[in-house]
C-alpha cells in the first residue's frame, strides 16, 4: 500500500512529463524506476523544522490525522471473492460488515480534521486560508458525493461493499452503465475531494505558495503526501466497487467470455484502479484550475442538485420496475 | 468479561477526555477533545455490536458537528485569544442551575424506573439499517418531518442571519 503510493507519485511525474514531451525523472535506476526509493530516503533524512510560533502539539498531531483515515478506510474495500490458495480459504478483504459504504463515508470525512490542523497549527497566512479553502471545497463536495452514495445504495439494495459487487453481478451490468450521473458526480466529487486539479485550490502555488502543508518538512510533509495519494487510491478503489463491478471480469455473465476468468480477481480489481488513477493524472495534466467561485458554484448549485435528483430517480425506477 | 474490561476502559477515557474539554483552557485544544470524545462513544457503540450507531456516530458529531465549531473556534480565535476575556466567571449562575437541572431529571429519570430496558431480540437486529429505517418510516414518521422541519427552520434562518442584505 504504501509502497504503491511512492509508485505512484513516480507514476504521476512520468506521465505529467510525457504529457508535456518530456523525459521526466531518468537518473535514479532504468528510465528511473529507483526514484521512489531515493525519495523515501531524502524525505527520511531531511530535517524536520517546527516553525517557532507553530502549536507544537496539533503541529505533529495533524500528519497523523490526515493519514490514518485514507488507510484504515481499506479494511472495508473488497479485492476479490473468498478465494482458495492452496487449498485453504482466504478472503480478500478484511472484514465485510453491512454499513460498509457508510464506513468509508465517515471515516474519510475525519481527514478532514488533518488539513484544517495543519493550516491552523502552523500559525501562518498561506498555510490557514488554505486549509480553510481545503476543508469547505470537502465539506460541500462530500455532500453531492454522499448522495450519490444513497442512489448507489438503493439501486444495489446494500450498504456492503460485498453486496454491492454481487448486485451488480447478479444485475448483470457494471453500475457505470446502469448510473452513468451518478458515476460522473462521483469521479468530479472524487477529484474534489481529493484536492487533484483542477479543484487543487488549495495548494494553488500562484496564490498560496504551498498549501495547507507550506510550513511543513521531512517525514511530516511526506505523511500529507502519503496522505493525498493514499485518498487518491482510495477514491479509486471505491470507484472500481461501485461502478466497475469490483474484481469481476468484463461482462460477468456472458459465458463466451468466460476464458476471461483465468485472470483472477484481484488483477481485475487492481487493474480498473489503476485506470482510475490513471485519468486522474490524465486530468490533471491536461485541465487548468478552476476559479475558488466557479469551485463552488459547480458544487452547490450543479452537483449537489443532480445528485439529489439522480436519487429521486433511481428511487422511482427502482419502485416501478 | 472480556466485554467488561473493554466497556469499563472505554468507559473511563470517555469520562476523562469529557473532563478535559470542559477544563483544557485552549479553545481549539477543547474541541479536538471533544471530537476525539466521540471517537471514542462510537468505539462503544462498536463494541456493542451495533455498527450503524458507531458509523453515525462519527459521521454526524465527531465528523460534522464538531467540523463546525473547529471553523469557528479558528475564525474567531485569530482576533482574541481566550486568555484576553474578560470575567471568565461570569457564566457561573447559570452554569450551576443548569447542572443542577440535569442532574434533578437524571436523579428523576432513575428513581421513576423510566429507562427502559432494550427490546429483545439483541443489538444485532435491532440496529441493523433496515430495521431502524422501517420504524423511523412507518411509527416514527411524524417526529422524523417535525425533526426536518426544525433543521431546515435552522438553516434559513442561519442563512438569513448571516447575509443581511439579500
Amino acid at each position: 500500500m504504501l509502497v504503491a503510493v511512492t509508485f505512484m507519485v513516480l507514476l504521476e511525474r512520468k506521465v505529467i512529463a510525457w504529457v508535456q514531451v518530456r523525459l521526466g525523472p531518468m537518473r535514479v535506476g532504468p528510465y528511473g524506476v529507483l526514484q521512489p526509493i531515493a525519495d523515501v530516503v531524502k524525505l527520511m533524512t531531511k530535517e524536520d523544522i517546527t516553525p517557532v510560533r507553530a502549536d507544537k502539539i496539533v503541529f505533529t498531531a495533524a500528519p497523523m490525522i490526515a493519514l490514518i483515515p485514507a488507510l484504515i478506510v481499506f479494511a472495508v474495500i473488497p479485492f476479490g471473492p473468498v478465494v482458495s490458495i492452496f487449498g485453504r480459504e482466504v478472503a480478500l478483504y478484511i472484514t465485510d460488515i453491512n454499513v460498509g459504504l457508510l464506513y468509508i463515508v465517515s471515516v474519510a470525512s475525519i481527514g478532514v480534521y488533518g488539513i484544517i490542523l495543519a493550516g491552523w497549527a502552523s500559525n501562518s497566512k498561506y498555510p490557514l486560508l488554505a486549509s480553510l479553502r481545503a476543508s469547505a471545497q470537502l465539506i460541500s463536495y462530500e455532500v453531492a458525493v454522499t448522495m450519490t452514495l444513497v442512489s448507489m445504495i438503493v439501486s444495489a439494495g446494500t450498504m456492503s461493499m460485498i453486496g454491492i459487487v454481487n448486485a451488480q453481478y447478479q444485475q448483470g451490468v457494471w453500475y457505470l452503465f446502469a448510473q452513468p450521473v451518478a458515476f460522473f458526480i462521483y469521479f468530479v466529487g472524487g477529484l474534489a475531494e481529493t484536492n487533484r486539479a483542477p479543484f487543487d485550490l488549495p495548494e494553488a502555488e500562484q496564490e498560496l505558495t504551498g498549501g495547507f502543508h507550506t510550513e511543513y518538512s521531512g517525514m511530516r510533509f511526506a505523511l500529507f503526501f502519503l496522505a493525498e495519494y493514499a485518498n487518491m487510491i482510495v477514491v479509486s478503489s471505491v470507484a472500481t466497487t461501485l461502478f466497475l463491478g469490483g474484481w469481476l471480469r468484463p461482462f460477468p455473465n456472458i459465458e463466451a467470455l468466460s476464458f476471461l476468468g483465468i485472470i483472477p480477481g484481484w488483477i481485475w480489481f487492481l487493474l480498473k484502479t489503476f485506470i482510475w488513477l490513471y485519468i486522474f493524472l490524465w486530468v490533471r495534466a491536461t485541465l487548468p484550475r478552476y476559479r475558488y467561485d466557479q469551485l463552488m458554484r459547480l458544487g452547490w448549485k450543479v452537483l449537489i442538485p443532480l445528485a439529489i435528483a439522480n436519487v429521486i430517480i433511481t428511487a422511482t425506477v427502482k419502485v416501478l420496475v | 468479561m472480556a466485554e467488561a474490561i473493554i466497556f469499563y476502559t472505554l468507559a473511563a477515557l470517555i469520562l476523562a477526555f469529557a473532563v478535559m474539554v470542559v477544563t483544557v483552557r485552549n479553545t481549539l485544544y477543547s474541541a479536538l477533545l471533544l471530537a476525539a470524545d466521540f471517537l471514542l462513544v462510537a468505539l462503544l457503540y462498536a463494541s456493542m455490536n451495533n455498527l450503524l450507531l458507531a458509523v453515525i456516530q462519527v459521521m454526524v458529531y465527531a465528523a460534522g458537528i464538531v467540523l463546525v465549531y473547529v471553523f469557528v473556534v479558528i475564525l474567531v480565535n485569530l482576533k482574541r485569544p481566550p486568555e484576553q476575556q474578560p470575567d471568565r466567571g461570569r457564566y457561573r449562575p447559570i452554569g450551576t442551575i443548569l447542572a443542577a437541572a440535569v442532574l434533578g431529571e437524571l436523579i428523576l429519570i432513575t428513581a421513576t424506573g423510566a429507562l427502559r430496558p432494550a427490546p429483545a431480540g439483541g443489538a444485532e437486529a435491532v440496529g441493523s439499517v433496515e430495521n431502524i429505517a422501517m420504524e423511523l418510516f412507518t411509527n416514527y414518521l411524524i417526529p422524523f418531518e417535525v425533526a426536518s422541519m426544525l433543521l431546515l427552520v435552522a438553516m434559513v434562518g442561519a442563512i438569513v442571519l448571516a447575509k443581511k442584505e439579500l
